[in-house]
């Protein structure tokens, strides 16, 4: 087993909590609207080869909200500043549905800090076809079941048995954070088809993985970002919804090892 | 004390079945909506408020709620802009606008001061956060509600007070040329009472403003406790709380017999006096609440707030309703509605019963304004209109002879926050824990 540890850092006259594992270039990995999950078998299996960097998110819980911030890409420059102060060079960088989101916006305005750019059921780009789920139209079990095409997998390690009140007054902090940055326009931007031109540009590798049941992000967007991204590489996961990470931790271990090398 | 009339003016029409089957009020499709019958329904409430004030109620109360049909006010002040015109003594009385939802300060300063001054000085602005649900139905952050409403409450007192044009540059709100070529009435400025169910968040901020607080049907207990929550903050700013900074609202069904009045008193059940009937979702919608009464709700396992337990929030809505559920939910909800009385949260009877409950409930909570929520759901003009006349001609004459003898003040008959209190003194009560204990209430 990979040891892995939470430490706290400053970052833009903030506190940030870090989560970090393995050994090796930084790989940062941004988590989704409803918070960090704790470390699962993706996260050990991509710290064999990579230090595996997840900051938690701020006002989701543990590291302090951002009063300044308005949008997604308001933690994205905070993420950049990171980059910066934890001296970190150029990172690989992962994000999941409203994490890649954040992603894609770092990448829209500084792809120079990145080596690739993975995204994993991005929201972010408004869909001609379809909608993003509403996530707060719902209660936290709902969205975290439509999320997945099956629970015969980690889901259950996570989420199953009784909620903590901890745990849930954790979701509850993401879903306000999540409300109070994605809320209107719900979670898209309408500028970042135009401003991922700069990411376009340098043509930073960019991956984009799709669950082909994925009923959170509809299969648009992917179509929109690859758009935008000319160079990205699309991989669609059969059988899996919303959560390939932890739905076919394999598949999706395996083409993002392939992008990194 | 001033007596008020209130009613959500619900759709009358719409089957109960499709509330049930929705599992909410909120929601319920549109597709329902009858313009021919909603033309008659929206006419009636109008000639109703004329009754009102014909009988001789203080008040008409009016407010407004979205995406449902139980009240068709949508935009609260189209009605009481003609109620302006049409009544002549009463006050119209809304609780509330709903700040954050409608989004538009500088609107709402406008079309408020136009109502004040068409109807001569007789507006009462009550001010809202809107329902969990009003939210979603105007797409309002609801991470962002209380901000935008202390934001949108003050400029709408600079609106309404400043000479313009001047520039404003809020967080929420931007306005650059602020010169709305209408003021209140009313000066400084109408009364603003704020109705709520009880956050103390919107408590201490009345007592700190001196705005009367209305309690919506709230229980006994935890209404006195909140009151005294408000006086203490009072005695800290320097002055006595009394009834003058008191509301009170109930739901009372008055007909000619008890039995009358509690077969027309179960169009609440379905006509949406139990807001509680709601979907967890939207009665809670993220962030709306603060952090500590999430904490609260997180740490009751076993208990409920607003209706709304931790157990509720976290089933998934398909494996928590089967529409084969719908005749035990109909039961539930008949269940809730016997509940309520007991704890006398809603008064049901003839003229005699409910004058004895109200008096009893006023007693312990000693509020300066009562305002009576009237029948709900599907009950018929003739039956409506009796209920108001039984109400105007033999309940409120009781109600306010007791209100002279305990001395319940009203916020006309004494400016809320003006009486006194010198520093270090301590405050007088404002509640009586005494008649609440004698009431006996399970």
């Amino acid at each position: 087993m990979t040891t892995w540890r939470e430490e706290t850092v400053n970052v833009a006259g903030s506190e940030l909590v870090l989560v970090r594992g393995g050994q090796g270039k930084p790989l940062l990995a941004l988590h989704d609207e409803m918070g960090y999950t704790g470390w699962m078998g993706w996260n050990e299996e991509l710290a064999k080869s990579r230090e595996v960097i997840m900051p938690l998110q701020p006002g989701f819980g543990k590291s302090p909200r951002l009063d300044w911030t308005w949008r997604h890409r308001d933690i994205a420059n905070f993420y950049q500043n990171l980059i910066r102060e934890q001296n970190l060079g150029k990172v690989d960088l992962l994000g999941f549905s409203a994490g890649g989101y954040i992603a894609a916006e770092m990448a829209a305005s500084n792809p120079e800090q990145l080596n690739s750019l993975t995204l994993v059921g991005p929201m972010g780009i408004k869909p001609d076809e379809g909608e993003i789920f509403d996530m707060f139209a719902c209660t936290i079990n709902t969205y975290l079941r439509a999320s997945v095409a099956s629970q015969d997998n980690e889901f259950t390690r996570i989420y199953g048995g009784d909620m903590t009140p901890e745990q849930f007054e954790l979701f509850e902090d993401a879903r306000a954070e999540s409300a109070r940055i994605g809320w209107e326009p719900y979670m898209f931007n309408f500028s970042l088809p135009g401003l991922l031109r700069s990411a376009a540009n340098v043509k930073l590798p960019t991956l984009l993985i799709h669950g082909e049941e994925d009923r959170i992000v509809p299969r648009d967007c992917i179509r929109k970002y690859r758009e935008a991204l000319p160079q990205a590489e699309v991989v669609n996961i059969p059988g899996v919804g919303h959560r390939p990470e932890i739905e076919k931790k394999d598949a999706f271990v395996s083409a993002v090892k392939k992008l990194l090398g | 004390m001033q007596i008020a009339h209130f009613t959500e003016r619900p759709m009358r029409y719409v089957p109960e079945e499709e509330v049930l089957q929705n599992r909410a009020f909120f929601g319920v499709s549109n597709k329902y909506f009858d313009a021919e019958k909603a033309a008659h329904d929206y006419n009636y409430y109008l000639d109703e408020a004329c009754y009102v004030e014909e009988v001789g109620f203080d008040g008409v109360a009016l407010n407004e709620h979205h995406g449902n049909p139980f009240c068709s006010g949508n935009v609260l002040t189209t009605e009481a802009a003609i109620l302006a015109r049409i009544t002549s003594k009463v006050k119209i009385i809304l609780i509330g606008t709903p700040l954050p939802v409608i989004k538009h300060p500088l609107r709402a300063a406008e079309e408020l001061a136009t109502i004040d001054v068409i109807s001569r000085g007789r507006l009462v602005s009550g001010w809202v956060r809107g329902a969990g649900s009003e939210q979603f139905f105007n797409n309002a952050n609801p991470a962002y509600n209380r901000e935008m409403f202390n934001e949108a409450h003050e400029f709408v007192m600079q609106a309404w007070t400043r000479d313009g044009p001047w520039r404003y540059e809020g967080k929420h709100f931007h306005y650059r040329h602020v010169n709305p070529w209408v003021k209140p009435y009313q000066k400084p400025v109408p009364q603003q009472w704020i109705p709520g169910v009880l956050s103390p968040e919107t408590i201490l901020w009345c007592a700190e403003k001196r705005y009367p607080y209305l309690g919506l049907g709230t229980a006994l207990g935890p209404t006195c406790d909140m009151w005294d929550m408000y006086a203490d903050k009072a005695a800290e700013l320097g002055y006595q709380a009394g009834p003058e900074n008191f509301g009170y609202l109930l739901p009372v069904f008055c007909a000619d017999t008890d039995e009358k009045a509690q077969e027309l008193g179960k169009g609440f059940i379905f006509g949406g006096g139990q807001n509680a009937f709601s979907r967890p979702e939207h009665t809670l919608p993220p962030g709306y609440n603060s952090k500590a009464a999430i904490r609260m709700l997180a740490h009751q396992p076993g208990g409920s707030w607003l209706g709304v337990s931790k157990a509720k929030m976290m089933a998934g809505q398909e494996d928590s309703w089967d529409a084969s559920a719908y005749e035990e939910l109909r039961q539930k909800l008949i269940k809730g509605y016997e509940k309520v009385q007991d704890n006398l949260q809603v008064v049901v009877g003839s003229p005699e019963t409910c004058i004895k409950k109200i008096c009893d409930i006023l007693g312990v909570i000693r509020p300066g304004v009562f305002t009576v929520f009237a029948v709900q759901g599907n009950v018929g003009d003739k039956d409506r209109l009796r209920s108001v006349e039984l109400l105007g001609k033999e309940v409120l004459p009781a109600v306010r002879a007791f209100g002279k003898q305990q001395d319940l003040t009203g916020p006309f008959d004494r400016t809320p926050g003006s009486v006194k209190l010198a520093p270090g003194t301590k405050r007088g009560p404002v509640v009586d824990r005494e008649a609440l204990a004698r009431l006996n209430l399970p």
